[in-house]
């Protein structure tokens, strides 16, 4: 599903250039969970970025489902992004002025999904993470909990291959932090691959594989 | 699998593109208004200013009433030239012979119609009715006069050829002067009045299709033929002055230099000697007229102008300070998959929508206010004589100004868009 190959990628800050992936190896299975951690300043963030499209990297090559990642503009990104990749993030980042059910059902708009489609399409996933109560209200009458499983939601509806999740549960508190990786377990046991980004050693232990990085190499494997 | 899911998405209505904007802009109703209240005030400004402009124009075109276009008004004054043995500052008289003679020799005049007349202005009494009496201004005329300054009847008849040839003693006199002389009840048609003396009977009533003053002066006013006129009055063959009306094809002021040259060489007044004749054009009258409101509709154009540009610029910066705040918002969206070109083309149709939006609303307003004094000037009789009339504006006046602006909406966007797609994803989404 996912193949790096001595990624690299350096930041320039002024006339210094720093070098935060100094050469990541690492292959992802389909429907596989995999953890990455690391502490603050090992590259994890800049990594799933990296996998999420969202940044570019400067050296070695990236196949996404087959196909080579580098060197994507703009518009092909967010077509892959669109096409192959959910995200779920810790802070949510969902639209505040829109309720859950178009919150969920944004990334068919750009898909260009009819809109009855999409509202069908995303109260039943909605249902499927249990909040199709919640459908009309607006992210600020939902407790964390709830915005991030409609965040879950969101990152479904596209029907996508990978799911990358940024500490999924790091503005949560520990039941519903169970909550909602139960809820990403039950997805990747319908054959979605996740990649969690996390620093939490309980969250890392529930899934497959852990991806351990240390100044922006990978430190070794487990499972 | 990527293409196949696509449809393309420019070549049908964007109803959800629409809806999408619509819900941006609700979002924030307080700031949208007052972004929006920039443009609709200029466009509410440019169609007040033209319409003012407008109604102002009618007020003063509509001073100088039904008269002919190709009319000219023309009396004698004094040389100020020697010439042929004459000193200057002989005075000039007109007689009927020397009309007689500008018909006969001038190539422009179509119509010449000689006026006299007796009274006028703050006069005394000279007409009587019994015991009623009035002053009025009596103008001595021929029939020809109706060509030049046409005054509808409210009965009876006007001066006709007859008159003139039998110097018969009638009188067709202004509705004023009606009401003056005679009770609602009595018929004046048939009636005798006396002008300084001289019984005339009455043969038809006028109104008039000027306004204000000049209405009033008409309606006072007593028109005898004159033939007649110059009889009773011991004018002799004496013309006050003419009112001409000369060919539709030449410019009014080489049509009037023709007419003057002619009667110079009759006369014996030197070529060169302007001061011998006054006259006055009312395409000379017109042109000038124009001039000044083209300068007004100039200025008022430029007022406007500057009016909706202010207001454009002032959506572009809000625009700017929309897309820093939204950075997060329009990071995520192009997480899901908004292409660069999405988000240039919502934060282009934010702007363009919030243009239309609010000019139209100014040229609503515009157009009703405009509108709303018009019904306030016809509602008031007595506002009928001012110098502001009919306010209005042209359908292409107020398209051609939301045009212009919508157009300047798509250019105000075009720096917002690019600035909200120049901040990469990663670094958008990271923004709280």
């Amino acid at each position: 599903m996912i193949e790096l190959k001595s990624i690299r990628k350096a930041y320039e800050t002024g006339s210094q250039s720093l070098t935060v992936l100094k050469g990541i190896d690492c292959i992802i299975k389909k429907g596989e969970l995999v953890a990455i951690m690391g502490s603050s300043g090992s590259g994890k963030s800049t990594l799933l970025n990296v996998l999420g499209l969202l940044d570019d990297f400067d050296e070695g090559s990236y196949t996404l489902n087959g196909e080579n990642m580098h060197g994507l503009s703009e518009k092909a990104a967010a077509r892959y992004r669109s096409d192959f990749l959910g995200f779920v993030f810790q802070s949510f980042n969902l639209i505040s002025y829109k309720t859950a059910l178009e919150n969920v059902a944004l990334p068919l708009y750009y898909q260009g999904v009819p809109r009855k489609e999409r509202q069908a399409r995303a109260l039943a996933f909605l249902t499927k993470v249990g909040l199709a109560d919640w459908a009309e209200h607006l992210p600020n009458q939902m407790s964390g909990g709830q915005k991030q499983r409609v965040a879950i939601a969101r990152a479904l509806i596209a029907n996508p291959s990978v799911i990358l999740a940024d500490e999924p549960t790091g503005a949560l508190d520990s039941v519903t932090s169970d909550e909602v990786m139960a809820l990403l377990k039950e997805i990747n046991n319908e054959g979605i691959t996740i990649v969690v980004v996390t620093h939490e050693i309980e969250i890392a232990n529930q899934c497959d594989r852990i991806i351990r990085l240390k100044d922006g190499r990978i430190e070794g494997a487990m499972n | 699998m990527s293409d196949l899911k696509r449809q393309p998405r420019m070549w049908r209505p964007d109803w959800d593109g629409f809806t999408e904007l619509i819900q941006v802009l609700i979002q924030k109703p307080l700031r949208t208004a007052l972004s929006g209240l920039g443009v609709g005030w200029g466009l509410f400004m440019i169609i007040i200013t033209i319409g003012s402009a407008n109604g102002l124009q009618n007020g003063v075109s509509q001073d100088l009433g039904d008269m002919a276009k190709n009319s000219m008004f023309m009396w004698t004054q004094s040389t100020s030239m020697p010439y042929k043995g004459f000193q200057r500052g002989r005075p000039i008289d007109l007689k009927i012979g020397d009309v007689e003679y500008l018909t006969a020799n001038s190539q422009v005049l179509e119509v010449a119609a000689p006026q006299n007349q007796l009274g006028g202005w703050r006069g005394s009494n000279n007409v009587t009715r019994g015991i009623k009496t009035g002053a009025f201004t009596v103008y001595g005329e021929f029939p020809e006069q109706q060509l030049i300054e046409a005054r509808p009847l409210k009965e009876g008849r006007h001066i006709n050829v007859r008159d003139i040839e039998d110097r018969r003693k009638i009188a067709v006199i202004g509705k004023r002067v009606r009401d003056i002389l005679f009770t609602k009840q009595e018929e004046p048609i048939g009636e005798s009045i006396r002008i300084n003396g001289v019984n005339f009977t009455v043969v038809g009533v006028f109104t008039s299709m000027r306004s204000g003053e000049d209405a009033e002066e008409d309606l006072q006013s007593i028109r005898i033929p004159f033939t007649a006129f110059n009889q009773a009055f011991h004018k002799g063959d004496d013309v006050g002055w003419l009112c001409l009306l000369f060919n539709e094809e030449v410019h009014a002021d080489s049509a009037a230099a023709e007419i003057m040259s002619v009667l110079k060489s009759r006369l014996s007044i030197h070529p060169e000697d302007n001061r011998a004749f006054g006259h006055w054009t009312v395409a000379h009258e017109f042109e000038e007229i124009q001039s000044v409101f083209g300068a007004i509709r100039w200025v008022s154009f430029v007022f406007g102008g500057l009016a909706l540009l202010a207001g454009i610029i002032g959506i572009m910066n809000i625009m700017l300070i929309t897309v820093r705040e939204r950075t997060n918002e329009l990071g995520i969206r192009r997480a899901l998959g908004a292409t660069p070109g999405v988000v240039v083309r919502q934060i282009m149709g934010e702007t363009l929508l919030l243009t239309t939006l609010f000019g139209l609303i100014g040229a609503i307003l515009g157009v009703a206010t405009i509108e709303g004094v018009n019904a306030l000037l016809e509602g008031m009789p007595d506002m009928q004589g001012g110098s502001f009339r009919n306010p209005e504006v042209s359908i292409e006046i107020v398209l051609q100004s939301l045009l212009t602006m919508v157009v300047m909406g798509g250019l105000a966007g075009i720096l917002p868009a690019f600035r909200a797609v120049s901040i990469r994803p990663v670094e958008a989404i990271r923004t709280e």
